[in-house]
């Protein structure tokens, strides 16, 4: 039977849940023995994971510190999970302290968590609602209250689209939000993909199938398909790369070989 | 980066960046190799200060161990690297002259140290952030729980509120939950319901599958089901249901409960049950109406071969007369007691008595035998009305006409049977009533132009096929036009122009005579007054109209007569009505009201036909009529040469004595001079007739009486 509109989703700690796998993989302790279970059969697969994420952090900071070079000072990060270290908040505010974001996630207890985390910082606030329903992000209180969507706004869609099916018209909905920014504004994203992943495709497939038991598909997406996303924005060089090429600080040679599985971009609207 | 000068601030660089390097591999930062540098460095100052003092000081250690944790070196390799790193560089690059033995010892307990506060601030972080997630997750239940006991609110609320009954059981059919609308539809407290099983629950009236698709559903075989179902209620009454029960079954989809959803339709039901006798019974008698005899009709006339059929047609002789003259109270108590009495005359199984409207009544009978049958029942219903019927202290006689139709079902359709019936029921009337004649097919031709006629009236009326021919009434003294008199003719459309005397006793019969007669009287006086305006040099021009009987009865004769008076702007005087002598034959003086209050305006009342009925000479002085029409039979008589004495001398003592009563004389048929010129010796006053004029349009009127004047 279909659930009516009004019965609110349950909470099932019991039940894995990406935003703390990730924060298991990132050596945080914000998770369960459920999460870590699946974390490390995940890992079983692909060793590597916890440097994928590193990476992607590592990616995330540097577009933050770029859109804020770029004068930007407004923020939306979709699928912020549970922010351990490193948050953009904490990026953008050393870098101009009058910088805003919102934080925006589906998993109840991220949101619950988020909000722990930034009481008192009033230039930061917590949505929960879904990447599948844009129009209820941008009918937020917290974007009404903290963003001014005249004015360019970086979106972040980090380690995100990945977990969106095709059937749920992922490519629809980051064509909403594109529509609702203001021009000069950027596109943050990364994206799982067998490209890169220093493994056997089957292998890759193993870590895959874990995201699977645990009802949140890993939609890998080839190049081609990433960079689909970024369709109505200019990309910002050097393009849609494994994420260490992105704008380096130092040799991304040293990087571990995992690092450089998926790819991120940045994109500009005109 | 602030740049080391050389020497010792240099080494110290050196040691930071082996360390980071060391590290940074399996940190989780999202910094870069640089920045974490950049990270290590104070703590690598600290370190070598740490060697240097004069005090070894071991919480420098621990904070420093407790640093690295700070820095997201959480991983149990960043601790193994750091103190391989330390161990082995530390007093290499920061250890400068100093005694190495003594270094290498503080060395390897600063390394304890930090060991001891990395363990430490790792479990701190730990708890707290294991506190922190546990939090969150209780925030977010608590979220959910509120919005849940919202639902659950919203829920109950509609649990209720609900209109419709709503009740939960158990799969052994115990009642776990009712509603509101439930308790107040079985008229029953909750603590009634509760503790009660389903099954409890049956009633006569169950449907045979009621109860095997309660058992599927209990079984797990059947998700729903839906049935119209009867429960008593502790008063005993029964409470009628549309009633739905839904399995609801359990996460894994096993069944859980079943959910019974009810809509309490009693009243419904009764309406309909009343609706559909209502549609099917004559409101004042409570005899089968119409719709029912002709549904009766058609299931007779369709039966199987061998069926027969048997009609009687009943009409009651008179029953306007009563009606009218005792008002429709005691007609419709008259009406009730024949119903009454032709009810019991069709008890046998297959007869029925309906009511078709006013006095009509039928009875068939069905069966093998009808041909017999029939006869008797028309014989017993003529038996029911021979005694007399009290309506308000008055014995009624009553008497009926009764059409018999016969015959073999399969042949002819319930409408040709009603009308051979009714036809045959009129050739009863004619022959003179209170008796009944079998139909037959010649009788029913003959009858048909008759009947034809008479359900041809009223349509008639309202697409104006009538129309009105004016015969003028000329001053015997003068010869002047003095007005005319208004007569009837129906334009019928199969039988060309037809005379009062062939529909004016149909119209009589059916009740059409009153908004026939209304008719006639507003063009009549509507002429009159047109001959008024364009004609008044001629003298005052007065106009003849007829009154039916049946007319002199009618309630609204006098204001209908002021209305139409009035609305055309004509004196009562241009008005004289005719009434006939037989219409007044015993009337008493509530009959004469009417009568009298016209008079008394100023409108003229004449006997017409006077001298073919009783002709009650005393009478005449009560009567408020002042006029006196002879009728045409005494004129005859006068057509010849010489007349007949004894009728002149009949005339001469009428004209004498209505003169003596202040009464005019008008005589009709007048069709010679000869007689016009007798008349006139003998007093009468005014005439009309073919001598003068034929009955023609209103403009024929105008050329008379111009002619007349100007003549």
């Amino acid at each position: 039977m279909e659930r009516p509109a009004w019965a609110p989703r349950s909470i099932d700690i019991s039940v894995p849940s990406v935003s703390r796998i990730y924060d298991y993989y990132l050596g945080g302790s914000h998770n369960f023995e459920v999460d870590r279970e699946a974390a490390r059969k995940a890992m079983e697969f692909m060793p590597g994971l916890p440097k994928i994420m590193q990476a992607n952090r590592a990616f995330m900071r540097r577009a933050v510190r770029f859109a804020a070079d770029e004068g930007i000072d407004q923020f939306l990060d979709v699928g912020s999970g549970i922010p351990t270290f490193g948050n953009v908040h904490e990026v953008a505010q050393s870098a101009n302290s009058g910088a805003r974001v919102v934080y925006v996630d589906h998993d109840p207890v991220a949101v619950a968590h988020s909000q722990a985390v930034l009481a008192g910082n009033d230039g930061a606030g917590v949505v929960a609602a879904d990447l599948r329903k844009p129009r209820e992000i941008l009918a937020s209180a917290e974007v009404e209250r903290l963003i001014d969507l005249n004015r360019p706004v970086a979106l972040l869609l980090v380690a995100i689209l990945h977990f969106v099916e095709d059937a749920d018209d992922p490519y629809e909905a980051v064509a909403e939000l594109r529509d609702a920014l203001a021009p000069g504004s950027l596109l943050v994203l990364t994206h799982a993909s067998y490209e890169g992943i220093p493994l056997p495709a089957e292998r890759a497939e193993g870590a895959v199938d874990v995201y699977k038991d645990i009802r949140n598909p890993l939609i890998m997406r080839s190049r081609e398909e990433i960079a689909r996303f970024f369709e109505g924005y200019d990309m910002v060089e050097p393009g849609l790369v494994p994420p260490p090429v992105w704008r380096p600080q130092e040799a991304p040679e040293d990087e571990d070989p995992y690092a450089f599985s998926g790819f991120a971009g940045v994109g500009r609207t005109a | 980066m602030r740049a080391e000068p050389d020497g010792q601030p240099d080494r110290l660089r050196r040691f930071a960046t082996i360390w980071s390097r060391a590290v940074f591999p399996v940190t989780s930062t999202s910094l870069t190799r640089p920045e974490f540098e950049e990270q290590l460095l104070p703590l690598a100052r600290r370190l070598s200060e740490a060697l240097h003092a004069r005090i070894l000081d071991l919480d420098e250690g621990r904070a420093v161990g407790a640093a690295l944790v700070a820095a997201h070196c959480t991983d149990p390799d960043a601790l193994t690297r750091t103190l391989d790193c330390v161990d082995a560089y530390l007093v290499l690059y920061c250890g400068g002259d100093g005694d190495q033995e003594e270094l290498r010892a503080r060395s390897s307990r600063l390394q304890h140290a930090m060991a001891a506060g990395f363990a430490g601030a790792l479990r701190q972080r730990t708890l707290a952030e294991q506190e922190a997630i546990s939090a969150a997750a209780l925030q977010a239940q608590g979220v959910v729980a509120q919005a849940l006991h919202a639902t659950e609110a919203r829920f109950r609320a509609v649990f209720e509120g609900a209109a419709i009954g709503i009740g939960i059981a158990d799969l052994e059919g115990n009642i776990l939950q009712v509603n509101g609308a439930l308790l107040r539809m079985f008229g029953i407290t909750d603590t009634m319901a509760y503790g009660r099983r389903v099954q409890e629950w049956t009633h006569p009236e169950d449907a045979p599958q009621t109860w095997k698709l309660y058992e599927e559903l209990v079984r797990g075989e059947r998700e729903h089901y839906h049935v119209e179902k009867a429960f008593y209620r502790p008063d005993g009454t029964v409470l009628w249901t549309n009633l739905t029960v839904s399995l609801l079954r359990d996460a894994d989809g096993n069944p859980q409960y079943q959910l019974a959803l009810m809509e309490d339709t009693t009243e419904r039901r009764l309406l309909n049950l009343r609706l559909r006798y209502e549609a099917t019974h004559d409101a004042l008698t409570g005899l089968p109406n119409r719709t029912f005899f002709f549904e009766r009709l058609e299931k007779a006339l369709g039966a199987g071969r061998g069926q027969r059929y048997g009609l009687c047609y009943l009409d009651l002789d008179g029953f306007k007369t009563v009606n009218d003259s005792l008002g429709h109270a005691a007609g419709d108590r008259l009406l009730v007691e024949v119903a009454d009495r032709l009810q019991a005359c069709a008890t046998a199984p297959g007869e029925m008595v309906a009511r078709l409207g006013g006095d009509e009544f039928v009875a068939l009978t069905t069966g093998a035998d009808t041909e017999r049958e029939v006869d008797e029942l028309a014989a017993r219903i003529m038996n029911a009305l021979i005694a007399p019927i009290s309506i308000d202290g008055r014995e009624l006689t009553v008497r009926g006409s009764i059409g018999i139709v016969e015959g073999p079902a399969g042949e002819r359709s319930p409408a040709e049977v009603l009308r051979s019936a009714d036809i045959t029921m009129y050739r009863a009337k004619s022959a003179g009533g209170n008796r009944f004649e079998l139909a037959d097919e010649e009788a029913d031709a003959r009858a048909i132009t008759r009947h034809g006629l008479t359900t041809a009236l009223p349509a008639a009326l309202d697409r104006g096929e009538f129309f009105i021919e004016y015969q003028p009434l000329v001053h015997l003294g003068d010869g002047s036009v003095r007005g005319a008199e208004a007569l009837v003719r129906w334009l019928h459309p199969q039988h060309g122009i037809l005379g009062p005397d062939r529909f004016i006793p149909l119209a009589e019969h059916t009740g059409l005579i009153v908004p026939l007669g209304r008719w006639v009287l507003e063009q009549s006086v509507r002429q009159a007054r047109e001959w008024r305006e364009r004609y008044d040099d001629a003298g005052p021009l007065r106009i003849n109209v007829n009154l039916s009987p049946c007319q002199l009865t009618h309630p609204g004769l006098v204001q209908d007569t002021v209305d139409i008076l009035e609305r055309a702007g004509v004196e009562p005087d241009a008005l004289c009505l005719e009434v006939t002598e037989s219409a007044l034959i015993g009337a008493d003086d509530d009959l004469l009201k009417p009568l009298r209050r016209l008079a008394e305006m100023g409108v003229d009342i004449a006997l017409d036909d006077f001298g073919t009925g009783y002709s009650n000479l005393a009478n005449l002085r009560r009567l408020p009529v002042s006029i006196l029409k002879l009728d045409r039979s005494f004129t005859q008589s006068m057509q010849q040469f010489p007349a007949d004495p004894v009728d002149l001398k009949i005339v001469e003592g009428i004209v004498s004595l209505a003169h003596s009563l202040d009464l005019a004389v008008t005589v009709e048929g007048v069709e010679t001079g000869a007689q016009a010129e007798q008349l006139r010796i003998l007093g009468c006053d005014t005439a009309q007739g073919w001598y003068y004029a034929r009955p023609g349009p209103p403009d024929r009127l105008h050329e008379l009486a111009l002619v007349d004047a100007t003549g």
